[in-house]
């Protein structure tokens, strides 16, 4: 539908409020700033990058790529950081500890590195069991050892109850880039496939049932997991098949789902993206939870997953390359880059409609990782 | 998912249109009283299925986007007394009141606390004896059940810190005001689901009978109100005016008498109570009876009560009454959007702004269609 798209006067009018530059004027900080939406959005552009504007952070992508010289050539290394905030702290299919471990590696996979070494902050509340200090150790450390990557630096503070929900954490880390692979969200083009790596929705569902509020009994586990083999395998079937330059974009759609990645790079690529919902996959528990909820699983955060935008011609030999790994066995396409109207992600609905998927605007499910 | 996707089915939506488009080209307005309703309609697109012939008109029956300033205003002055615990359901937390919304009130050091059911704010108040725990009770007959279950619970238990502070509101009364506004000429309407499995079909019959006006009671998936449409067209058609029941998988004529039995033990009417944009209408809000004040948060603390104008630039009365369609509205996306909303239509998800904001911008159907058959285009100034 979008090839013969012709903006309406109201179209065109909302868009142009849209995309004006907003200056960050709030007076204090809300849940919403950190709910991954457009509040967020408008907070790092508003203030952070005000402050702190260089090219590498202007980029805004998940990481930050830069290269370092050394005695005969240069390296290129990728370096992300995150913070962790989950409650509850362990939760089906993982904890804060493999999150922390998986969540880090995953930002830093998707710009094509190898992560080699991570840093571990730890904010603990006065008396936080140790034993549960234990059971998120050894987690960090299995994730780590599944990710190939080891924890190097780090520090410890403790504050006063009641200064902190039991345990925060902060890991930063550092990837090598080995290929001349360039990814950005500014690099999706007319044409591109739009590929997931899997079933959509199991992390935010499951934190949000794991918090017993709602009472509800499921088998959902958070999907959170290290992507790096999967990701290594991605760029290898490209390289065979045609050249690196095929993959465009990865991310993984954490806060804010799949929708508000898709978003970032239908705006950052200047490009459509059109995704049908019929191909989108989500597990039934996860659309029988959401259904009921109100909320939408294109929405929910996503911790083992990720979205690709690669070219046409590679995008099926890449699915079938995926789904040979653990993390990848349910990739699939579920749309493409179109060139109008640009900077909006718009669906065809199963009903035979079309209807725009636009960014988050407020708190959908608070403090899920 | 099963009983959900056959709702959901294209094939037999695009039938359905076509029969719809099959029995009349008058020019037909249809409203569709319920918030929920206008939410489907958006999400799925549905006027872009129906024959030009057909409008809808977006009514008043989202409980968030009738609630007047004033009263979110006493909300958040409750909200902000030291001592309290004030709990909501999520999305009346980011409603403006004339300077700040309950989010706002939560940053600056309220204790704003998100729940599911009124029964969990009543949880909040067992665990925090020393607390007030206040539930910010809003809706119509669809939640007040849930309310009113909660103070026969707090009595029985006697838990002393629990008070409600009481907005909730009657459809009947709104409809019986939306019939008799004489800027209104609409050919029938589509009713709303959830009060009615509440209060069953019954109430609606002085609408055909006293006004003429086919009903027809309908759910929340998009073939219900396809479905619907297609039969009060059907009545409009054949002459006839009654209220049929599309939502008959959920719904009875006579509703839930034990929900009923409760609501009356409970409430009753209040004199008046403010909608925002319709006006004050008589008997259309209901408050806590005198044997259940010990838990009524109006009487328990001291509120403003104050009535508050809406801001100029904002037709959110307009847009509620249907008189206006959201994109007529000269700050409709612009300077009212979801993120910063002017007028409380942009914040529920089930406001007929919001959900033609979020869904409904590739549609073509702000183009075509017009309010009281007025304007052609959309206003193009832009207001900010």
């Amino acid at each position: 539908m979008t090839s013969d798209f012709s903006p309406s006067p109201l179209f065109a009018r909302v868009e142009r409020a849209r995309r004006r530059k907003h200056k960050f004027s709030d007076e204090q900080i809300t849940l919403a700033h950190g709910s991954g939406g457009r509040a967020m959005h408008e907070l790092i552009e508003g203030l952070f990058l005000e402050y702190l504007r260089n090219p590498l952070l202007e980029a805004l992508e998940d990481q930050a790529v830069f290269e370092i010289a050394n005695g005969s050539g240069a390296s290129r290394l990728a370096f992300t950081t995150d913070s962790y905030v989950v409650t509850p702290v362990f939760f089906p299919g993982g904890d804060i500890g493999r999150l922390a471990v998986c969540g880090t590696v995953n930002d830093l996979c998707v710009s094509g590195a190898r992560p080699v070494y991570l840093s571990a902050g730890f904010i603990l509340e006065e008396g936080f069991p140790v034993a549960d200090l234990r059971r998120i150790l050894a987690s960090m450390r299995d994730a780590a050892e599944e990710a190939g990557v080891q924890v190097v630096t780090g520090d410890t503070k403790v504050v006063q109850r009641g200064s902190a929900d039991r345990i925060f954490i902060n890991t930063s880390g550092i990837g090598v880039i080995e290929s001349d692979i360039q990814l950005s969200a500014a690099r999706a083009q007319v044409g591109d496939k739009v590929i997931v790596s899997g079933l959509v929705g199991d992390h935010g569902t499951t934190i949000m049932i794991a918090r017993g509020e709602l009472e509800l009994e499921t088998e959902i586990e958070s999907d959170t997991a290290p992507l790096g083999t999967l990701v290594r395998e991605m760029i290898e079937e490209a390289g065979s098949k045609s050249s690196l330059d095929a993959i465009h974009c990865l991310r993984d759609p954490t806060r804010g789902g799949v929708a508000t990645t898709l978003n970032e790079i239908a705006m950052s690529s200047e490009v459509c993206i059109e995704i049908l919902e019929d191909l989108i996959p989500v597990r039934e528990e996860v659309k029988g939870a959401c259904e009921i909820l109100g909320l939408d699983p294109l929405y929910v955060a996503n911790e083992g997953k990720l979205v690709a935008i690669v070219a046409a011609d590679v995008a099926e030999s890449i699915v079938a390359r995926m789904k040979q790994n653990i993390y990848g066995q349910d990739a699939c396409i579920i749309g493409e880059v179109k060139r109008e109207p640009q900077g909006i992600v718009s669906m065809r609905t199963n009903f035979g409609g079309t209807r725009i998927v636009d960014m988050l605007v407020g708190e959908q499910l608070p403090r899920i990782c | 998912m099963k009983f959900i996707d056959e709702y959901r089915q294209g094939d037999i939506a695009q039938k359905l249109a076509k029969q719809i488009a099959h029995l009349t080209d008058r020019p037909l307005k249809i409203m569709e009283v319920c918030g929920g309703h206008t939410h489907t309609i958006f999400k799925y697109g549905i006027e872009d299925l129906l024959s030009e012939n057909i409008t809808m008109i977006h009514g008043p029956g989202c409980p968030v986007c009738v609630i007047p300033l004033g009263r979110v205003d006493d909300a958040i002055s409750i909200a902000e007394q030291p001592g309290v615990i004030f709990t909501t359901f999520g999305d009346a937390m980011r409603v403006p009141g004339s300077k700040t919304s309950l989010l706002d009130a939560k940053a600056s050091g309220a204790d704003v606390r998100m729940v599911y059911s009124p029964l969990d704010a009543l949880k909040i108040a067992q665990k925090n004896p020393d607390k007030q725990v206040v539930w910010l009770a809003l809706g119509f007959e669809t939640t007040a059940p849930s309310t009113a279950m909660t103070i026969l619970q707090a009595a029985k238990e006697g838990v002393e810190n629990f008070s409600a502070f009481c907005n909730h509101i009657m459809i009947v009364p709104a409809l019986k005001a939306l019939l008799d506004s004489p800027d209104l000429q609409l050919d029938g309407f589509l009713g709303p689901g959830h009060v009615s499995t509440v209060i069953g079909t019954r109430p609606y019959e002085f609408v055909p009978r006293e006004y003429g006006k086919p009903v027809a009671v309908a759910g929340f998936e998009p073939l219900d109100i396809l479905q619907s449409i297609y039969m009060i067209v059907k009545q409009v058609v054949e002459g006839r005016a009654e209220v049929e029941n599309q939502y008959a998988r959920c719904i009875s004529r006579d509703g839930n008498r034990k929900a009923l039995e409760v609501l009356f033990e409970v409430f009753e009417p209040r004199d008046y109570f403010e909608w925002r944009g319709l006006g004050s209408i008589a008997h259309s809000g209901m408050k806590l009876q005198k044997k259940y004040a010990a838990f009524d948060a109006e009487l328990k603390f001291n509120v403003p009560g104050l009535r508050i104008a809406d801001p100029k630039a904002c037709q959110c009365g307009e847009i509620l009454k249907g008189v206006k369609r959201p994109w007529e509205c000269k700050v409709f996306g612009t300077a009212c959007t979801p993120e910063t909303p002017i007028g409380s239509c942009m914040v529920s998800s089930e406001g007929a702004c919001a959900a033609y904001y979020n869904f409904g911008r590739l549609s073509k159907i702000a183009e075509r269609s017009t309010s009281n058959g007025e304007s052609k285009s959309a206003p193009m100034s832009v207001v900010v």
